[in-house]
């Protein structure tokens, strides 16, 4: 799996609350979380994640198991998500979804482009090369179906 | 030689097994997403209804029709299908798996990621998103990377004012946010015995805020003896010695109360550091510490006397509530001028019962303080149940005295 984009930069320990908040939750409309993702960090970064990668600190995606926090990142058209570490609950949703996750100590540049690739297991930040932490088999076949529910589906 | 997390899951740590689920469980926030991607699925059959659980709590009643809608969708869902279905006002998640279902060695997997508080009875109990739920609805099994495990040994007992939730904040603080990532907690050494199975899961509880995916007691005694209230007989597991990854050693005797603030639930420092601050708000309930032993406590500290600022208690559970009321509980707290609300979430993750205005500070006994989590603007101080009671009745965060608990 290979993916490319623009680095987004954000912090460590980013919780799911602040991927999208609690008050977006009552609802089916991916659309609204999507409009309404990282708000409470900064509400003009919603519109600017289009063909993005975002790079985040140690510990992304911790707190509640909201899915719709993996959800509305690939919604708002997120390409993949770089960490140093993602919190486990994160991480699986992530790649149940068909966000892909690349799990290596990058040091993010804003705008800076990223390119990864997943089989390899490699991210560069302007040419700067780091070696993620590999998936396994069966993650990435999950993620190649595109996610947990068209794995599935495939499958029976 | 094996740790819990290895014996129960049945492999050595690091490698990935698939399991078989023996409760699986969400609620009104994730239950929704889970039966969109269950149906996405293309699945018709829950493969172990009787395993499976659906517990109204999250926003139970219903804010508004949109909520209401999903609930009624989520309802009719549950009920088809022949699940264990909990409506409004029976109480969280957690509480109600803790009162008698869940057993010593079961897998136990919810959406949520506070399903780590069952790791209380000796069972692996974790978190996950709507979509590994949907699959385990479908097939009745999940995989895991089998977790290394960090031992918390505890020593001594707790003394003064100091409580469970005490040990929560000084482990969190120690391991920090992410310490524990992808690895298990288990408590272990002398002083685990004098703690109560309350204690326990409120211990358990907050295994995720160090990022853990289990927080885990072995069975003993006590979780023998508590489970024959319920009419289950349960037996004891056994500690191997040596077993985990790293050891965290702490001395019961020297906890004292502590607090979380900042918007990080690991900048923990004692209470007396924060003493004198104004508060707005307290809210005593969650899945940390809204058990009767909590209720309890509260009371121990109110009665006869007057809050100064508004304060909200949530029972865990209808149970919670109800032997609460027999004890005269709900007679002090009322007395005391705190708001007693519907069994559930209450206003822990912002959404009905008590949010937070722009500026507002609100001493809480839950488990998270993450940046507009109970409200836009407002901010969360974290404390065990004493302290929060001793600072409602002064309008302030105030240290409690042993005296006042005991
Ligand atoms: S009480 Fe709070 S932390 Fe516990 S399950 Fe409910 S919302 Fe989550």
């Amino acid at each position: 799996m290979y993916g490319e984009g623009r680095a987004v930069c954000v912090g460590r320990d980013m919780d799911t609350d602040r991927i999208i908040a609690g008050r977006y939750l009552r609802t089916k409309d991916r659309a609204l979380w999507a409009a309404h993702v990282f708000e409470d960090l900064d509400p003009t970064l919603a519109n600017r994640l289009e063909g993005t990668v975002v790079i985040a600190g140690s510990n992304m995606g911790c707190g509640s198991s909201r899915e719709q926090a993996a959800i509305a990142l690939k919604e708002a058209g997120v390409v993949g998500v770089i960490a140093p570490t993602f919190a486990r609950i994160f991480f699986r949703n992530a790649i149940n979804i068909g966000l892909p996750l690349v799990e290596c100590p990058v040091s993010c540049k804003e705008g800076a482009w990223v390119r990864f690739n997943l089989e390899e297991g490699w991210a560069e930040v302007d040419g700067e090369r780091c070696i993620a932490r590999p998936l396994s088999p069966k993650m990435l076949e999950i993620l190649r179906a595109g996610g947990l529910v068209p794995y599935w589906r495939n499958r029976r | 030689m094996a740790t819990l997390s290895e014996r129960i899951l049945g492999g050595p740590a690091g490698t990935y097994v698939d399991v078989r689920v023996d409760r699986a469980f969400a609620h009104d926030g994730t239950g929704v997403l889970t039966k969109e991607a269950f149906c996405e699925m293309h699945c018709e059959k829950i493969r172990d209804p009787q395993g499976t659980y659906i517990f109204f709590d999250h926003i139970a009643p219903a804010n508004n029709s949109t909520t209401a809608t999903l609930q009624a969708e989520l309802r009719s869902f549950a009920r088809a299908r022949g699940l264990n279905f909990t409506d409004i006002g029976e109480g969280i998640c957690h509480q109600l798996l803790a009162e008698g279902i869940v057993l010593p060695g079961e897998v136990v997997v919810g959406a949520d990621s506070h399903t780590c508080t069952l790791g209380a009875f000796g069972a692996f109990a974790t978190g996950v998103g709507a979509t590994d739920m949907a699959a385990i609805w479908a097939s009745g099994g999940t995989w895991f990377r089998v977790p290394e495990t960090i031992a918390i040994r505890l020593t001594g007992s707790l003394e003064g004012a100091a409580e469970p939730k005490d040990l929560a904040l000084a482990y969190v603080r120690e391991l920090g946010m992410d310490g524990a990532n992808y690895r298990a907690l288990e408590f272990v050494g002398d002083g685990v015995a004098g703690i109560p199975m309350a204690g326990r899961l409120t211990c358990s509880n907050m295994a995720v805020e160090a990022g853990a995916k289990a927080g885990m007691f072995y069975a003993d005694r006590e979780t023998v003896g508590y489970l024959a209230g319920f009419g289950i007989s349960a037996t004891t597991q056994e500690p191997d010695d040596g077993t985990s990854a790293r050891e965290l050693e702490i001395d019961l005797s020297d906890l004292t109360p502590l607090i979380a603030s900042g918007h990080r639930v690991d900048r923990v420092q004692e209470v007396r550091a924060l003493a004198g601050t104004p508060i707005d708000q307290v809210f005593v309930g969650t899945c940390t510490n809204g058990r009767l032993a909590d209720l309890e406590r509260l009371a121990r500290v109110l009665r006869g006397k007057k809050v100064k600022v508004r304060t909200i208690v949530v029972p865990a559970s209808r149970l919670t509530l109800a032997e609460a009321g027999r004890m005269g509980i709900v007679e002090t707290l009322l007395a005391a001028g705190c708001v007693i609300g519907i069994p559930g979430c209450g206003p822990c993750l912002g959404a009905h019962m008590g949010v937070l205005g722009e500026g507002e500070v609100c001493l809480s006994t839950a488990n998270r303080n993450f940046t507009n989590r109970m409200g836009v603007g407002g901010e969360i101080l974290l404390s065990s149940v004493a302290t929060a009671g001793a600072s409602a009745l002064r309008g302030e965060i105030t240290v409690p005295e042993a005296a006042d608990v005991r």
